[in-house]
């Protein structure tokens, strides 16, 4: 099983071509990143609107817990039913998906964003209002570029978990690393899912690799002194 | 120049913050607001540069009520310090302190200036100017936060409780600090503190303020030890008053000449304590030849000399001087050179002669 899962991996014809792991590895990206920009533009603003506020925390926090609770499978299922017959061509597939992978990581982000806002030192927040600082300004200038280090734990985490779910759009007929999985089970070739698990890992990983570079160079050097500290 | 009219400032709760205040902040030098936890002291400095807005009442800066003004605009103009400094943590130094330049517009030049002269008016280098605040010590971050203040070389400096998170020896550093700029610069500063002692040692005028937000007393730090006004201001200002007043009184203490000897003199024994100095004449310390064997006078055997007093200081200096010398003989100098010692008869004659009581 562990040789035939090499084999597989290591023959060239498995990672060429329309079906292989290049092309499928790019769809999956393609899809996640969607769904992690989209998840982005709703979580990020809420959470920094509620860390600057203090207001809707209670709101925010069941919502997340409540998100958290949502049987991926069951809500594909449900909007796949509910989009098709309104929507025509990949779209329509790939909508419902996209869909499912925004609530999925719209609780971490969320709870990233307004925990490192909130995490924010009082004082810092009282001295920014305290010299001037327009609200607009506290956020953007105090608030924000403090909050980020949170804010990305945030994104990486639903990164994760995105493109570990984002096999289920196999499912409903889209590409995708999930096709192995599927695809591999429906033939019985056991060794094309071990396989196509082990990319879809190393994908994660990657990607995750790539967001920590990020992470490094957006977060002022000040804050990670002061963790150090 | 900053007036308080009635200022009342009244919680939705129902507590009361500041009842009824009135009170002039004269120009220049130092007022510090100062009372017990609860007096109101803080919301009364919050309320200069409109962190917390008045219930009742107005205050206004040169002649100008405040509440006419934007509030942003307002405190871009005052210079503002905090307990805890309050620095970005994701600015450097010197980015912390362009804040207010910023703000107000000035172009990136003359910010990045006007902030390095701040930064180094508080005693901090260039090369502490590109680190950040995680990097720098508790009393660091303070002065960084001072200099943030100044950068833009505000009228109004407020400062709130500024020192308290320090520990002493920093405290007393910052303090001469916040002293020096402001009679070089001819600021106006309102300072907050719940230390008696830094109010009196630090303030040109103090306002003392009572629990539910009453002025007590604004006075000169003399006068608040000299005549409080009631029994609060009295027990406030504590049991000791009356020696820390003579630190307010400049008193001419005539120092009795003392003979002195270098090192390596011959001194015989029983001529008692003996104070010896260097070629320059600066004191070294005490020689104690009351018995034992006389023979040249040796580094070994100095004894400490207890605190200087040096001529045009307070009685209190003085007075200090002759109880803290071993020999009961305090030294005075002048230029660093001995000039004479006095004994505590003679502080006390010169406090009498000046007129009353020391309290």
């Amino acid at each position: 099983m562990i040789s035939l899962t090499w084999q597989w991996l290591i023959d060239p014809a498995t990672w060429t071509g329309p079906g292989g792991i290049i092309a499928q590895s790019i769809t999956h990206l393609r899809i996640s990143v969607v769904a992690l920009v989209l998840a982005a533009l709703v979580a990020v603003p809420v959470g920094l609107f509620i860390g600057h506020t203090g207001r809707g925390r209670w709101l925010a926090i069941n919502l997340a817990g409540a998100f958290r609770a949502i049987p991926s499978l069951g809500v594909l299922f449900v909007a796949t039913l509910l989009l098709l017959p309104r929507l025509s061509g990949d779209l329509a597939f790939e909508l419902p998906v996209v869909l499912v992978l925004v609530l999925l990581a719209v609780p971490p982000v969320l709870s990233g964003t307004y925990a490192g806002v909130e995490a924010v030192d009082p004082a810092a927040r009282d001295a920014a209002r305290g010299v001037g600082m327009t609200e607009t300004q506290i956020l953007w200038q105090v608030e924000f570029p403090a909050a980020l280090p949170l804010l990305i734990s945030g994104l990486r985490s639903a990164m994760l978990q995105i493109i570990a779910t984002a096999t289920i759009a196999a499912i409903v007929g889209i590409g995708g690393l999930g096709r192995y999985l599927i695809d591999g089970q429906a033939s019985r070739q056991y060794e094309v899912m071990a396989g196509g698990a082990i990319v879809v890992a190393l994908l994660a990983l990657l990607v995750d690799l790539v967001m920590a570079g990020v992470q490094r160079i957006v977060v002022s050097p000040g804050l990670v002194v002061a963790k150090e500290h | 120049m900053i007036r308080f009219e009635s200022v009342t400032k009244r919680y939705p709760d129902g507590t009361t913050a500041v009842d009824d205040l009135s009170l002039e902040v004269p120009r220049g030098g130092i007022t510090v607001f100062v009372g017990p936890s609860g007096c109101g002291k803080t919301t009364s400095l919050r309320m200069i540069n409109r962190m917390v807005e008045p219930t009742e009442g107005r205050i206004l800066i040169n002649d100008e009520d405040v509440a006419d003004r934007k509030p942003a605009r307002l405190r871009r103009s005052i210079g503002y310090v905090i307990q805890h400094a309050g620095l970005f943590p994701h600015r450097t130094v010197l980015a912390n302190v362009m804040t207010v330049p910023t703000l107000i517009g000035w172009d990136k030049g003359r910010a990045r200036t006007a902030a390095m002269e701040a930064i180094e008016k508080v005693g901090l280098t260039a090369d502490q100017a590109s680190r950040y605040p995680a990097q720098l010590s508790g009393g660091q971050q303070q002065r960084v936060g001072v200099a943030r203040a100044l950068a833009s070389d505000p009228e109004v400096v407020l400062m709130d409780e500024p020192f308290s998170a320090v520990d002493p020896l920093v405290r007393t550093d910052l303090q001469n600090e916040v002293r020096r700029l402001q009679r070089e610069l001819g600021i106006t500063v309102v300072l907050v503190t719940h230390d008696i002692d830094e109010a009196i040692s630090l303030g040109d005028h103090v306002a003392v303020m009572r629990q539910g937000g009453h002025l007590a007393q604004l006075a000169s730090p003399g006068e608040l030890l000299t005549e409080p006004a009631d029994d609060f201001v009295a027990s406030f200002v504590g049991k000791d008053r009356g020696y820390r007043k003579l630190g307010f009184t400049t008193t001419q203490v005539e120092s009795d000449p003392e003979e002195t000897v270098a090192l390596g003199e011959d001194v015989p024994a029983g001529r008692g304590w003996v104070l010896a100095v260097d070629e320059d004449g600066q004191p070294l310390g005490w020689v104690d030849r009351q018995g034992g064997s006389g023979g040249p006078v040796r580094e070994e055997e100095l004894h400490r000399m207890g605190s200087l007093a040096e001529v045009g200081d307070s009685a209190r200096v003085f007075l200090d001087a002759a109880l803290s010398a071993p020999s009961g003989r305090g030294v005075v100098v002048e230029d660093g050179r001995v000039v004479g010692t006095v004994v505590p008869e003679r502080v006390l004659e010169a406090i009498r002669a000046r007129g009353g009581s020391a309290a």
